[in-house]
């Protein structure tokens, strides 16, 4: 049913936006967009205390999905319940991608510390053609098919439909990063990470042991990725070695929208990346009279993302930091 | 800097000779599962090689395709062997040679031109029309016939060149059928997705045309990509414009999760793709919200056909798993050109391509005719329904199709009549009863074809 | 420049232009698929160098270069082909989108003035994002690149009557396709081999360092960073557009798949493993880079034949995960890249 309305300053009736489609279209941002925030805090406490884009972390998220899908699919067909081989699935994610995310650290980056700053970057491009490969070895070419977790229930409200998985993700997701607030706002290994990530040097003459920190880092990032995988698979029921790639360079994208480095960004970037997207690919076409449309969907968040950083070079919420060489 | 020059004189001369270590390979044959050593018989026959190249991604997010077609390739070649086939009064063995393309076109050029190096006999392949139609130059500057049981883009025999042939209905066909089937169907508004490929474009492209023709209206054109996971921002968009029918010219990958996406959301059309999403993968990445809906095959349905139950039979046993789509078409272009080969009584490009324009072979797809401009002639599309799991058929539109069960029933009458008369020569009446039973049905069946 | 021309490096350069001219011909002693793969290595020496301006000498982060790519391989497509119907020669075009490419690169580069390192990265990648899917996309409401069917049929590059394709006879040799436009590309390397050389030693070069080491201090002394880091963005930028103009006369066929992010990604790769900001090491990293992956295709499965008696592991999932390999080992042992100059192998064994 169209509505008509005149809206003032505009001498003419305007299709005002369904709200119902609206509604939709925010609630498929705001999932997408959890997913994302969960994958951004994995780069931005990397790079907040390193200052290294771990391009390998997408990879990490994959491993996570992937992980879960072989354990909680060999459980099922040994007749486990379903809720067991799930969190079982889950817990080998997390466990599997901390030891990958520690070892990636450790054996990739940690002899790279005082090395020119683009070469830990081509290691982290290495490593994750290695993983891309690794995994297309182990779990073949072919898309796997996520197993039934979650009982299918939908809700309906305002004419937008949601899944549980839906309900489940955004929650998750925001618990998962308010834990997250607290470690490193009230916790001493969080305290350290600051420290680190404001000045290492000083940090480490007042005794933080930088290597533990930094390992920490890289272990909590990627247990979020771990999360980040079981999510994506519970949500696409649907796995790949590549799938990775994609969303870690959304998720980065979002981290520097928010400004890298800052948790807060991070969560606020990967958001209002998944809105920016959903709305984008729902309205731009209508927008430009179909010049643009959703061909273009892939690039709207590289946009905006460019217009923010004219505006704030640094990032949504991007702290104005001295020039590091 | 000086002292560096005889270094750098040097590491070119190393990299020569690094690059010569793996230069003088051949590329990896795939051989046949006969042991190594030549056929033990003192023969005082020659035998010669015939290297067949076949190309497809087999790595990649289309992978399981590339698989199903180099399994094609593979059956037929055995079966080849098997066969003892003679040409020009030499032994002939087959060899194929397979090549990895990852659906780039730059890589589809770097290996056709290593295919032509390795002076293959004729190649089969690409699997997509994006690799397909560059590297289809390669090969017609060197006079390799090329036949391709999958690439559908209409520009690939467009181009002007005499080497390069399809086994199946091109796109344009495709499209057309597509477009008059969901006009059957009744839809009286479609919204179209593309996947940005050469392919899903084109595919859309040709969709559009003929459903447009038909009086359907095109109520949104939305677009993603063959990476994509996640449609519901453009199927939201498409739910607000409530169309009859959605079609989408893309693959299985991409295809199974949206139609998943669309049940999820609450989208009451149906789903209508093109082959790229008639596979058995299609059915498992969308589950159950695949059911009911439709896709189009070129050619006619295996189950149909005369070979068709025997090829799939044949197929499942040997590599144990099920068809994912166009094995049986790349098996026919391998058979073609054999064929072609056999008649022209040479296994030289230069000799034998004039004759592959003349084939008429009888194959597990279609009767295999070539036009002018090496497509298949006829061209039958196949619209089949997911049921259960499983394709089930619905009709076939356009082309030669009912010239093709005219052909099938009336192969099948002879065949009644070649009984009927040795039955009727050996004195057994109940034969002959019999026999005519099955005249009679192939009549009916003829006459119910006719009506159609 | 005057050391280059003592006796022994003499020598030493006669003994590389001997080697240069006979590798198209011991290279097509393996097939001519490898003389395209030589031609291959050659455009990628064109690439890293262009990309070394931009993240080499100036310190820009540019994770989108193959935009600029992708600009010189459509300008050539449209301006020689039955697409729009336009057939103009060669030596038109190329300076052309040498041209496009330059006003691409400073359109891209202004944006990002203000940016900060890794910002600066990801605006970039963003562009080249940008450029690759609008021209996957420009078919509608009027068709320029004709979206993903990508152009074909385009010219080969022609001097008069004598075309680069096909193969001639000349003195008596037998050159086929890929060894002519060999030699083509190898006069074009030794123009923008020169061209750097002259450029790093020339003030601006100097500029240039200047600003990647300290933006600051460089402002301080008086350089006009905003205008000099435009000029190396539509410097690096010129360099691709010709990469760009000469693959697509080679390949006859363009289309947006071949100017993807991997792409940009490898490229950069090549400038780093090689030696970032010196010259041979860049046409070392962009040689081995472009050539590694061929080898493994061809070499992959007989060494395993050789070592295991079967294949173990598909060779093509293997190709690619050595090839991993070997950057995270070459980085891990060789930080400063393989071959760095030598400036900054005092400073990294001097201590940072």
């Amino acid at each position: 049913m169209k509505r008509h309305r005149k809206v003032p300053f505009l001498h003419v009736a305007v299709d005002l936006p369904k709200m119902d489609i609206f509604l939709q279209q925010i609630i498929n941002g705001l999932v997408q967009g959890s997913i994302y925030a969960l994958v951004a805090l994995g780069y931005t406490m990397v790079y907040g205390i390193m200052g290294l884009i771990n391009f390998a972390h997408g990879e990490v998220v994959m491993i996570g999905t992937l992980v879960t899908i072989t354990v909680a699919t060999t459980l099922i067909k040994a007749g486990m319940p379903v809720a067991v081989a799930g969190l079982a699935g889950l817990s080998s994610a997390v466990l599997a991608c901390m030891a990958l995310g520690w070892s990636l650290e450790r054996v990739a980056y940690r002899p790279l510390r005082n090395a020119p700053r683009l070469t830990p970057l081509i290691t982290a491009i290495g490593m994750s053609i290695v993983l891309q490969n690794v995994a297309m070895i182990v779990w073949g070419r072919n898309y796997l098919t996520f197993p039934h977790l979650l009982p299918k229930v939908n809700f309906e409200f305002a004419g937008a439909h949601f899944t549980a998985v839906q309900v489940m993700i955004v929650v998750v997701s925001g618990l998962t990063m308010g834990g997250l607030v607290l470690l490193v706002y009230r916790t001493k290994l969080g305290m350290a990470m600051r420290a680190t990530a404001q000045n290492p040097q000083v940090a480490s003459l007042m005794g933080v042991n930088s290597n533990r920190v930094i390992s920490a880092a890289f272990v909590i990032g990627s247990a979020l990725g771990a999360l980040a995988g079981v999510m994506v698979g519970t949500y696409y029921e649907i796995a790949h070695y590549q799938m990775g790639f994609m969303l870690g360079l959304k998720a980065f994208t979002a981290a520097v929208l928010g400004g890298i480095g800052n948790l807060a960004g991070a969560m606020a970037g990967g958001i209002l990346l998944g809105i920016i997207e959903a709305l984008g690919a729902g309205y731009i076409g209508d927008l430009t009279g179909g010049f643009l449309g959703s061909h273009y969907q892939d690039i709207f968040a590289f946009v905006v993302l460019i217009v923010v950083l004219m505006f704030k070079p640094s990032g949504l919420f991007g702290e104005k930091t001295g020039d590091r060489a | 800097m000086h002292a560096k020059l005889s270094v750098v004189a040097l590491s070119v001369a190393a990299a020569l000779a690094l690059g010569a270590c793996g230069k003088k390979e051949e590329p990896k044959p795939v051989a046949a599962p006969a042991a190594p050593a030549a056929p033990a018989a003192p023969a005082p026959k020659p035998e010669v090689v015939v290297k067949l190249g076949h190309v497809a991604p087999m790595t990649g997010p289309q992978a399981h395709l590339g698989k199903d077609n180099e399994n094609g390739a593979v059956l037929a070649i055995e079966e080849l062997n098997a066969q003892g086939i003679e040409i020009g009064g030499a032994r002939i063995k087959f060899e194929l040679v397979p090549e990895d393309d990852q659906a780039d076109p730059k890589q589809g050029s770097i290996v056709a031109q290593k295919l032509v190096d390795a002076k293959v006999h004729g190649v089969i392949g690409h699997l997509n029309s994006g690799t397909t139609i560059p590297a289809s130059k390669l090969y017609s500057d060197a006079g390799i016939p090329q036949i391709s049981g999958s690439a559908t883009n209409p520009k690939y025999t467009q181009q002007g060149f005499k080497t390069a042939f399809r086994v199946m209905a091109n796109d344009v066909q495709q499209g057309k059928a597509l477009g008059q089937f969901a006009a059957k169907l009744g839809a009286k508004t479609v919204a179209i997705v593309d996947d940005r490929t050469a392919y899903g474009q084109g595919l859309a492209d040709e969709f559009r045309k003929s459903a447009e023709a038909a009086g359907i209206k095109v109520v949104a054109t939305e677009y993603t990509n063959d990476k994509a996971t996640d449609f519901k921002a453009i199927l939201t968009k498409i739910k607000s414009k409530k169309p009859d029918l959605v079609f989408y010219g893309g693959m299985d990958a991409q295809g199974g999760p949206m139609a998943k996406q669309m049940k999820e959301l609450g989208i009451k059309s149906g789903f209508l793709g093109g082959d790229g999403v008639c596979t058995p993968e299609f059915m498992k990445l969308g589950g159950e919200a695949t059911e009911g809906n439709y896709c189009s095959l070129p050619g006619m349905p295996l189950e149909k056909l005369a070979k068709g139950p025997e090829f799939k039979d044949k197929f499942s046993k040997k590599f144990g798993v099920e068809i994912q789509l166009y094995a049986p078409y790349v098996y026919d272009a391998v058979m073609v050109m054999a064929d072609s080969m056999k008649r022209a009584s040479s296994v030289e490009p230069g000799m034998y391509l004039p004759e592959v324009g003349k084939t008429k072979y009888d194959g597990v797809t279609a009767l295999i005719e070539f036009d002018e401009f090496g497509d298949l002639k006829g061209g039958a599309i196949s619209m089949y329904r997911y049921k259960g799991g499983k394709l089930e058929y619905v009709e076939t539109l356009g082309g030669d199709a009912v010239g093709a069960i005219k052909e099938v029933a009336a192969e099948v009458k002879d065949a009644a009549k070649a009984v009927a008369t040795a039955a009727a020569d050996a004195g057994k009446d109940a034969v002959k009863a019999g026999a005519e039973a099955v005249k009679d049905a192939a009549e009916a069946t003829k006459a119910a074809v006719e009506k159609k | 420049m005057s050391r280059l021309l003592t006796s022994r490096s003499a020598f030493g350069m006669l003994l590389i232009a001997a080697l240069l001219i006979a590798l198209p011909f011991v290279a097509a002693l393996g097939g001519q698929a490898w003389v395209r793969i030589v031609n291959f290595a050659i455009l990628y020496i064109f690439l890293a160098l262009g990309l070394n301006i931009v993240v080499g000498y100036a310190g820009l982060l540019d994770l989108g270069y193959v935009a600029f790519y992708a600009v010189g391989a459509y300008t050539y497509a449209l301006l020689a082909s039955p697409h729009f119907g336009l057939h103009w020669p060669f030596w038109v075009i190329l300076p052309i989108g040498a041209a496009v490419a330059c006003v691409f690169g400073v359109l891209l580069g202004s944006p990002t003035l203000k940016l900060r390192g890794d910002y600066l990265a990801i605006v970039t990648l963003g562009f080249g994002e940008i450029v690759r899917i609008f021209m996957n996309n420009l078919n509608a409401p009027i068709n320029i690149t004709n979206g993903p069917q990508g152009i074909t049929l385009i010219d080969p590059v022609k001097i008069g009557d004598f075309s680069f394709a096909g193969t001639t006879q000349i003195f008596g040799i037998s050159l086929s396709g890929p060894q002519k436009y060999y030699f083509l590309l190898l006069a074009l390397a030794i123009l923008v081999i020169i061209i750097n050389l002259r450029l790093q030693n020339s003030r601006i070069g100097r500029a240039w360092q200047a600003i990647r080491e300290d933006e600051i201090a460089a402002k301080a002394v008086g350089i006009n960073t905003r205008n000099l880091k435009l000029l190396a963005f539509a410097m690096g930028a010129s360099f691709g557009g010709v990469a760009g103009g000469v693959f697509s006369a080679m390949q006859g066929f363009v289309s947006p798949e071949s100017f993807s992010l991997i792409e940009s990604i490898m490229i950069l790769a090549m400038v780093v493993l090689g030696g970032m900001g010196h010259i041979p090491g860049v046409i070392l990293g962009a040689v081995l880079l472009t050539v590694l992956p061929e080898v493994l295709r061809y070499g992959v499965g007989p060494a395993q034949m050789a070592m295991f008696g079967k294949m173990l592991i598909d060779p093509e999932s293997l190709r690619m995960l050595i090839f991993g390999l070997a950057l995270v080992l070459v980085m891990r042992f060789k930080p400063a890249g393989l071959w760095p100059s030598p400036e900054r192998k005092r400073e990294l064994t001097g201590g940072s």
